[in-house]
């Protein structure tokens, strides 16, 4: 074991909780009704911890604080993602917040908290560290979707969160402590450890089955997911783009985390939860979204679905396919993000437009957005020249080579299933009559960031190696 | 194995006899005289005899959570202040990280009128 206190490996943590305190006093003190000062000193300490973040990489694996907290390649790849995530995410929220009287200091702050939330859920090389890392995270975002007290909608959907949060917490506290009570420890390193020697016993697999369903919750992966649809609808579109983008990412590291670094000697009950819950989400996200006319709501299902594919990833089981998965989410991140980024771009005034019918003349009014939103669907679909396509392929031919073939089928007929939804809104878009034009933000700064965010889909999927060097890098170095 | 949890099966018989017979005697032996002031409010401001799910104020949450807080920080400062002498400066500079933490939100919650009643 590391010596106990090594204050490196947590730099970037420190760092981003003196800025969360700094940030917090000078939001107190200042009359700006606009936050410029907040946004920026935000977006400031994101850019630096990004900055800090380049500088890890390629990092040696050190544990620290008694076995609690590691820094490795894994935990800096998903931690950049998360910022660069985030990061463009505020772009998103700020010119939508301001019309919606929620410019508050607040929502950079709680923003800042659940990444701080989501930086201890990757990093954390003990289950109860992991769970802290997690209600930070689900705290934040509670009272994020929370923050439109006006909204009968936003209101109803926090309760539903933070009940159905509550639950899913509930259960993988109980596989915790069932999984402490057999191997005495909340170690992940420990647990490995028990495993590898006495084996997976009743009770160990008892705790697991709540720990899947625990993840299963905190992902909206069917049977699972009835509460995230009614979540993302409710909440403020802003909001919504960040809870369905930025903290799968450190879901993601959560399950890699408590699933493989813990029971990876016991993969043999775990990967079939994962894969039936990954071929049940992949089958309700891609039906049920074809009949959804709102477009925030096809969005929902559409990532059931996609967390279905990532789950899939997860269940083969090799560091190939870990990698795979890792590469799956960071992409669906970018993808979501700029999904309900064409939402918060329709909805510049006070009211929300968010039906798929209110896209049309997209194509005709407003071309270069239209052909953004394009993108974005094909993208989501996963057709070839863009970044969607290439960890689909990359998890199909995992699924293939490790003799999951019918898995591998029934998703690759699901995703042609998908294509349905995705070009519907293509056709609302081009080929339906409008009677007007569609409402667009004027936002300089929004404009912008949904067409860098749309170009980075096309740059990336033209070139989808350097992402996913990093993504094998953070397991080849784990071995 | 089973003989181990045998205390424990007397404890809770003791435990239910005892509860019961202090039950029992207060109803026989009490001597019951109602008056106004017995049903008046007496604490949080709430009527003594009323369906427990009706609506009050939100801000009792508030007082609520606020003093958690600061009741946590005592039950931290307390075994700390015991061994005082034995700690090292590490010790002082961790509680003083606690402690200025806590004061960031003192100053945040002060300044948002969360003190205030009105």
């Amino acid at each position: 074991m590391a010596d106990s206190v090594n204050y490196s490996i947590i730099s970037s943590e420190i760092f981003l909780l003196i800025a969360l305190c700094v940030i917090m006093l000078v939001d107190l003190f200042q009359r700006d009704k606009e936050r410029k000062l907040t946004f920026m000193l935000t977006q400031g300490s994101l850019l630096t911890l990004f900055i800090m973040g380049v500088q890890d990489l390629g990092v040696q694996e050190t544990i620290g604080f008694s076995g609690h907290w590691i820094q490795d390649q894994f935990a800096v790849v998903l931690k950049l993602a998360i910022y660069l995530t985030a990061f463009i995410s505020l772009l998103y929220a700020r010119p939508f917040i301001r019309e919606r009287n929620l410019m508050r200091g607040e929502y950079y702050l709680l923003t800042l908290f659940s990444i701080l939330g989501m930086m201890i859920m990757v990093s954390a090389n003990s289950l109860l560290v992991v769970y802290l890392g997690l209600e930070l995270l689900s705290l934040s975002l509670y009272a994020l979707v929370a923050l439109q007290r006006d909204s009968n909608d936003a209101s109803e959907a926090a309760v539903k969160y933070f009940v159905m949060g509550g639950l899913a917490s509930g259960f993988l506290l109980y596989g915790i402590s069932l999984v402490y009570g057999m191997t005495g420890s909340i170690l992940i390193d420990e647990v490995a450890n028990y495993i590898a020697v006495s084996g997976a016993n009743l009770m160990i697999q008892f705790g697991l089955v709540f720990i899947v369903v625990g993840i299963s919750f905190k992902f909206g992966a069917a049977p699972f997911h009835m509460w995230l649809p009614d979540i993302y609808h409710g909440s403020p579109s802003s909001i919504t783009a960040y809870i369905s983008s930025v903290p799968k990412i450190a879901a993601f590291g959560m399950a890699f985390r408590v699933l493989e670094s813990s029971f990876g000697g016991a993969d043999i009950h775990w990967t079939p939860m994962i894969m039936i819950v990954a071929m049940l989400s992949v089958i309700v996200g891609n039906i049920v979204a074809l009949i959804q006319t709102n477009l925030k709501r096809m969005l929902s299902y559409s990532a059931i679905a996609h967390i279905g594919y990532f789950l899939l990833g997860l269940s083969i089981g090799t560091d190939e396919a870990y990698a795979a998965s890792m590469f799956y989410i960071i992409v669906y991140a970018l993808m979501t993000l700029a999904g309900f980024g064409i939402i918060i771009f329709m909805s510049s005034d006070k009211n929300d437009y968010q039906q798929i019918s209110d896209l049309r003349g997209m194509g005709r009014y407003h071309p270069w957005y239209a052909l953004m939103f394009t993108i974005i669907m094909i993208s989501m679909a996963g057709i070839p020249p863009l970044i969607g396509f290439w960890p689909k392929l990359e998890i199909f031919r995992l699924l293939v080579i490790n003799d999951h073939v019918l898995a591998a089928v029934v998703a690759i007929a699901f995703s042609v299933v998908g294509l349905v939804y995705y070009l519907k809104v293509v056709k609302e878009m081009y080929f339906t009559e409008a009677t007007d034009s569609p409402n667009v933000s004027n936002s300089r700064s929004l404009k912008i960031a949904i067409s860098v965010n749309c170009l980075l889909l096309v740059i990336f999927g033209l070139m989808p190696d350097r992402i996913y060097y990093y993504c094998l890098s953070a397991f080849t170095s784990l071995n | 194995m089973l003989e181990n949890y045998l205390p424990i099966l007397v404890f809770i018989a003791i435990g239910l006899g005892f509860g019961a017979f202090l039950e029992l005697a207060g109803y026989l032996a009490a001597p019951r005289k109602e008056n106004f002031d017995k049903t008046l409010p007496f604490e949080c401001g709430f009527d003594a005899f009323e369906d427990a799910r009706n609506k009050f104020d939100v801000r009792f949450y508030l007082v609520a959570i606020l003093f958690i807080i600061f009741d946590l920080e005592v039950a931290f400062l307390f075994p700390w202040a015991v061994v005082f002498q034995e700690l090292s400066w590490f010790a002082i500079g961790a509680m003083g990280v606690f402690l200025g933490l806590l004061v960031v939100g003192f100053i945040y919650e002060w300044k948002k009128g969360a003190l205030e009643w009105e």
